[in-house]
């Protein structure tokens, strides 16, 4: 093992190789692969594989019930059905709305909250612990507690509004125009301390002195956060909204625990309808039609926020 | 000087009691479990209950019709296998991009880093095919199986092994050490942190997980505790005090994880950008 690193410079081919053929390079360059097999493998058989399966499965009629047999070639036809359904633009709007309020609404409260932290605290520890707790929560039993805290007539919420004079507060979970805006409001309570410790890391990273010389030059506290802090974010911004986006189209547990998509598919979104088609119809070709279509609604916000970031700059 | 602080002390303030109203929801579910049903409701909130009812609300939950504590245990079960697993696959991947030298190595990274941008969701239905056919269908393994690999944890193990010096390796090659020597014994104890960020991340994830087991589990006596919450509040469905015992139970540990070992998790958080 000595030679280790000459022997990959400068080894005799015909007779060393003989004499060991496992040289120190062989052995790392076999080990290399062994080390990362199965990460590789389990990420292409878990991951890649079943995105291609379900590419093909989506070009099917395939039930489930019928098993293996019953996969029938149907060409474009779930993909036309599935762009004159109705029910997929109710999705689709819904999931816009979600995505339209929770991304704003999140990153900009963290990143009020985040700079009052860094700028003029005390106990800045304790405030970033805090404000990270809901986003380790268990969203499920968070679910719970905001459906009881969301009950129309003897919930705290409400209960608050009529004690502020509001007589006719909205049912919220229960209601078709108030029920999405209530998984909203749960989301972006939970999302919140997370952008908050990256925004965190982002203020570290900017040198004090841009604020002395700002300072100096006499521009105010609201000048300072609109001319260097944000600017200054830029990149953390960016890698916020991007992953913000990916994830609200990914939005699935608050939906399923609480609302099932109800009432009359106020809250259906693409995650949860894919769910209903597949695992509760049992559609497995049309399931895998929306699942691409998602795969390809992701891939294309991904990149056009890319391209958007690129023009900006 | 003075001024100075004083708005510094009242800002504190008016941040410390916003982040009481932020966490308000948590207090109230807190204050819930250990009320009588009847007071739940009372409004005006009455944080500290006038009757407590803890001990009794414990028991409708852990010793109740609901084989709570036993949906508890599978979900330990499940997350330390899990985590176990992701540390070993990942700390290995991340090693070997990190450290080794062969070829195709960058293409096979730059593969992972494509295939990062798969949603889980948009597999879900073909991986339900093969978990089938494998025959895992409603088992745990099934859950340990496709929740065991993570593209994140490994660019995270990539990147702080990166920061080894090569000198450690370098060294250790020299002492007639092989590779897995040098990253069972040098590589892996100097990545200890990160090794701590990333199985608390990983075993938060699994804990939290409620897609998988929903499509997965259909023997509910494998289920974990999201769908243990799930048809808890389905049998119990007014008893709001007892519900929100079963949500603190849920929270619980893994809040206390997690304030004890706090600096881990947001300096992974905030370094590596991971997200579940």
């Amino acid at each position: 093992m000595q030679g280790n690193s000459q022997s990959r410079i400068s080894l005799p081919k015909s007779e060393s190789l003989k004499k060991k053929y496992w040289t120190g390079s062989r052995k790392e360059t076999l080990l290399g692969w062994l080390f990362i097999a199965p990460e590789t493998i389990g990420i292409v058989v878990l991951g890649a594989f079943p995105l291609l399966f379900s590419l093909y499965l989506s070009f099917t009629d395939w039930d489930l019930v019928s098993g293996l047999k019953g996969i029938n070639y149907v060409g474009f036809d779930n993909y036309i059905q599935l762009f004159q359904e109705s029910k997929f633009y109710i999705t689709l709007k819904n999931n816009l709305l979600y995505t339209a309020a929770t991304v704003p609404l999140s990153i900009i409260i963290a990143l009020v909250i985040a700079v009052v932290i860094h700028s003029v605290l005390y106990f800045k520890g304790y405030f970033k612990v805090v404000f990270f707790i809901p986003y380790i929560a268990t969203t499920v039993a968070v679910a719970a507690v905001f459906s009881v805290l969301f009950h129309p007539s003897q919930g705290v919420i409400n209960n608050l509004l009529m004690s502020f004079g509001i007589m006719d507060p909205p049912k919220w979970l229960g209601s078709t125009d108030f029920a999405l805006w209530s998984i909203i409001i749960i989301a972006v309570w939970q999302v919140i301390g997370y952008n908050v410790v990256i925004y965190l890391a982002g203020l570290t990273a900017i040198p004090d002195d841009l604020y002395e010389a700002a300072e100096i030059d006499g521009a105010n506290k609201w000048k300072q956060f609109t001319r260097i802090t944000v600017p200054m974010l830029g990149t953390t911004t960016f890698f916020l909204t991007i992953t913000s986006v990916i994830n609200s189209f990914k939005v699935f547990d608050l939906v399923a625990f609480l609302t099932g998509g109800g009432p009359r598919n106020a809250t259906n979104v693409l995650v949860y309808y894919l769910y209903e088609e597949g695992f509760q119809k049992f559609r497995m070709g049309y399931a895998a039609t929306l699942s691409w279509v998602l795969f390809i609604v992701i891939g294309i916000i991904t990149l056009l926020t890319v391209r958007m970031q690129r023009n900006q700059y | 000087m003075a001024q100075l602080k004083i708005s510094k002390i009242i800002v504190t303030l008016l941040m410390g009691l916003l982040s009481l109203v932020f966490l308000s929801p948590l207090l109230w579910m807190l204050s819930a479990a250990s009320k009588i049903e009847k007071d739940v409701m009372k409004f005006p909130v009455q944080w500290i209950p006038t009757d407590w009812n803890l001990i009794n609300n414990f028991q409708t939950v852990w010793y109740g019709k609901v084989p709570f504590g036993h949906y508890y245990m599978n979900s330990i079960k499940i997350a330390l296998i899990t985590t176990a697993l992701t540390l070993v696959f990942s700390s290995m991947a991340g090693f070997s991009f990190a450290k080794m030298k062969f070829r195709y190595k960058n293409i096979v990274f730059f593969m992972l880093l494509t295939f990062f941008m798969i949603p889980a969701e948009s597999t879900l239905v073909p991986r339900y095919v093969l978990i089938k056919w494998l025959g895992l269908y409603n088992t745990h393994a099934a859950l340990i199986v496709m929740t065991a690999f993570s593209i994140p944890l490994t660019f995270l193990m990539r990147q702080f092994m990166l920061g080894i010096n090569q000198e450690f390796i370098e060294a250790g090659k020299i002492d007639g050490a092989g590779l897995f020597r040098i990253y069972w014994q040098i590589v892996l104890p100097m990545a200890k942190p990160i090794l701590a960020t990333a199985g608390i991340l990983k075993f938060m994830w699994s804990w939290n997980d409620y897609q998988n087991p929903l499509i997965f589990l259909v023997d509910s006596k494998l289920y974990t505790v999201p769908l243990g919450i799930q048809s808890f509040q389905g049998m119990y469905s007014t008893s709001y005090a007892a519900i929100m015992m079963a949500a603190v139970s849920a929270i619980l540990p893994l809040l206390l994880v997690f304030i004890i070992l706090q600096k881990q998790v947001i300096k992974g958080i905030a370094v590596g950008g991971v997200k579940g």
